[in-house]
């Protein structure tokens, strides 16, 4: 597991920063683990295991390196209690999308998910509940069609069941450029299957990861009934480049981070990772 | 494009400019050139047929970007009597990149919601180029509400190049609204129609963009990003839009093809911004329609419907699983 994360030759990997573009960690896909990774948020030499052992954060920093669904899951959800739902939902090529294709292959190959969401049933501090995360090694976590289908059926299971819902994004991606007019519409169809829980009393909260953009921002992540986010993760709906370009002029410091997000009123928390857990329980037991 | 004119219509212009020529001949000097006439007319009738028989989406996209399309207001004078404005998100301030108030389509008050593009400069920088910042979407959604609140039918035009991607727009909560947007106008119990009159673009269509009834114009575009967005992530080249416009499947024949859209609005020949006023009437016509069939449904079948047709749209696959061993239990 951890060795899939980091290259055997340099000694130490260079952690990029955040923005919507770069790719994660745990994307170099190599077969023997270095001793040690170098932080992007300060710079420091780490030792590869002790990063590993602190859930993926910087012991010096606290920089929040980005990981993966399957690492997710592990560290928020009670061990053997996830059942996956429709895992055989997959993405076609509606629009005959030039190299759509062979992206989505070597995605697939990549990560050896299906797609960019995971969904499904779990228990959290024993407490049921639908689950979903998105991988933003998958086309960065971008929303196509089989991944707004796929979370519409996890509300939907979630009306069912009446377990309330927690959802995990890190959709830099936003809507999937390849399936045009149809990734578009998923936004429209995952908000209105939230809408439906929202009315009916079932609790949905939802945790921005880095990055949480664009359609997947600006529909079903930002409708919970408690928003949590890490520390510095970039959330927002237009891309930095594109508001960079728009203003002409530098971003402010700290721009689109959850920090900003929370002192303009968009979001309810801002969590640390080795908190998240202990938080989504609490959450879950007083509602 | 110069003088309002494309360059793929240039031949047929050249032709009716001789054609208009002749006759005014025929007048001056009395010389019967009515042969000649016919004959041209005969001519420019079959390149006008070709021309715009099969126009390229790229060419569908400057239609919907001619500067002199029609707008929203332009729409509302023509379609719409006694049109009372309303303003503010009652929150923060009068956002003028979208117009919206209450007005008679013949005898039945609608709301009308919709985008405004400048007509001249100083009005653009106003309207800040039809680009909305939240508190636009949050007029458009108050509106909306409202007029959900009196059974009062809305209609939708939208044509905006997108949500205003800035930093004030950011602080105030863009992604924000556009979800909640989304999914207020979702279950709102009156009729909804949504027309897409110029350029869709994204996100900031679709907060003003649910409803019964999804109709394009001819020459509209929709889809999730713009062609110059598009290209700059396929080939860090705005430039190529023209190409990318060909991949991204945004025309009203495209939309009408995946069953997202409900029905194409036709233009007059060349566009709406021929004939503004026969454009209003072909729009009016079939949202009168559309309404007239609305207006007798109940809420709850409506609201039922609406999201029955949301839910279908997409498409994936359902690959077979292995079957696993403990399914052979017949053994």
């Amino acid at each position: 597991m951890l060795k899939d994360l980091f290259r055997s030759k340099p000694r130490y990997v260079t952690v990029k920063s955040q923005t919507a573009t770069k790719t994660s960690e745990a994307e170099r896909k190599n077969q023997e683990q270095s001793l040690w990774i170098k932080c992007e948020g300060c710079g420091e030499l780490l030792y590869q295991k002790e990063v590993a052992k602190n859930l993926y954060v910087c012991p010096k920093c606290n920089y929040h390196f980005r990981i993966n669904a399957r690492m997710r899951l592990e560290q928020l959800v009670d061990p053997d209690t996830f059942i996956e739902i429709n895992s055989n939902l997959v993405s076609s090529d509606p629009l005959n999308f030039p190299s759509y294709k062979d992206k989505l292959a070597k995605s697939l190959e990549r990560t050896k998910l299906k797609e960019a969401v995971l969904t499904g049933r779990a228990q959290i501090g024993g407490h049921p509940v639908m689950f979903g995360v998105i991988d933003f090694e998958f086309m960065g976590g971008s929303m196509g069609s089989a991944v707004g289908e796929k979370i519409t059926r996890m509300f939907e299971q979630s009306l069912e069941t009446r377990f309330p819902v927690v959802m995990v994004s890190a959709g830099g991606g936003g809507a999937r450029m390849q399936e045009g007019i149809l990734s578009l519409m998923q936004m429209a169809k995952t908000s209105q299957a939230v809408g439906r829980i929202l009315d009916a009393g079932i609790p949905y909260f939802s945790v921005l990861t880095d990055p949480t953009m664009g359609g997947v921002y600006a529909s079903f992540a930002s409708l919970a009934d408690v928003i949590v986010a890490e520390p510095k993760a970039l959330i927002g709906f237009a891309g930095p480049r594109v508001v960079e370009e728009t203003i002409r002029q530098k971003l402010p410091q700290g721009f689109q981070t959850a920090e900003f997000a929370m002192e303009n009123g968009m979001i309810d928390l801002i969590v640390e990772r080795k908190d998240l857990k202990e938080m989504l329980i609490k959450l879950l037991g007083m509602h | 494009m110069i003088n309002g004119i494309f360059e793929w219509e240039k031949p047929l212009v050249e032709l009716e400019a001789r054609i208009e020529e002749l006759r005014t001949f025929t007048k001056e000097r009395d010389i019967d050139f009515s042969r000649e006439i016919a004959s041209l007319e005969h001519k420019a009738d079959a390149l006008r047929r070709e021309i715009f028989a099969d126009l390229k989406p790229w060419q569908q996209v400057l239609i919907a970007r001619h500067n002199k399309r029609p707008t929203t207001l332009d729409y509302i004078e023509y379609m719409l009597d006694d049109f009372v404005e309303l303003h503010g998100d009652r929150a923060y301030r009068d956002d003028q990149a979208i117009i919206g108030g209450i007005g008679y389509l013949d005898d039945l008050p609608i709301t009308i919601i919709g985008p405004q593009k400048g007509r001249n400069t100083k009005e653009n920088i106003a309207r800040n180029f039809g680009l909305p910042h939240p508190e636009g979407y949050r007029k458009a959604l108050r509106l909306m509400k409202q007029a959900a609140k009196f059974k009062r039918p809305i209609l939708s035009l939208i044509d905006v190049v997108g949500a205003y991607p800035g930093i004030e727009a950011e602080k105030r909560g863009q992604g924000a609204i556009i979800a909640e947007s989304i999914r207020q106008m979702s279950v709102l119990p009156t009729p909804i129609i949504c027309v897409i009159t110029g350029e869709g673009g994204s996100g900031g269509a679709l907060a003003i963009g649910v409803g019964d009834r999804l109709l394009m114009q001819e020459h509209a575009w929709y889809s999730v990003c713009s062609p110059e967005m598009c290209a700059t992530i396929l080939w860090k080249d705005a430039s190529r839009a023209a190409e990318a416009a060909e991949s991204l499947s945004l025309t009203a024949h495209d939309l009408k093809r995946l069953g997202i859209i409900d029905q194409i609005v036709p233009e007059p020949l060349g566009g709406a911004h021929k004939d503004p006023e026969a454009a209003s009437k072909l729009l009016k016509g079939i949202i009168k329609e559309h309404f007239s069939e609305l207006v007798r449904l109940e809420p709850d079948i409506l609201i039922e419907q609406r999201l029955a047709k949301f839910r279908q749209m997409g498409e994936y696959l359902i690959t077979q699983e292995q079957e696993s061993k403990a399914a052979g239990d017949e053994d």
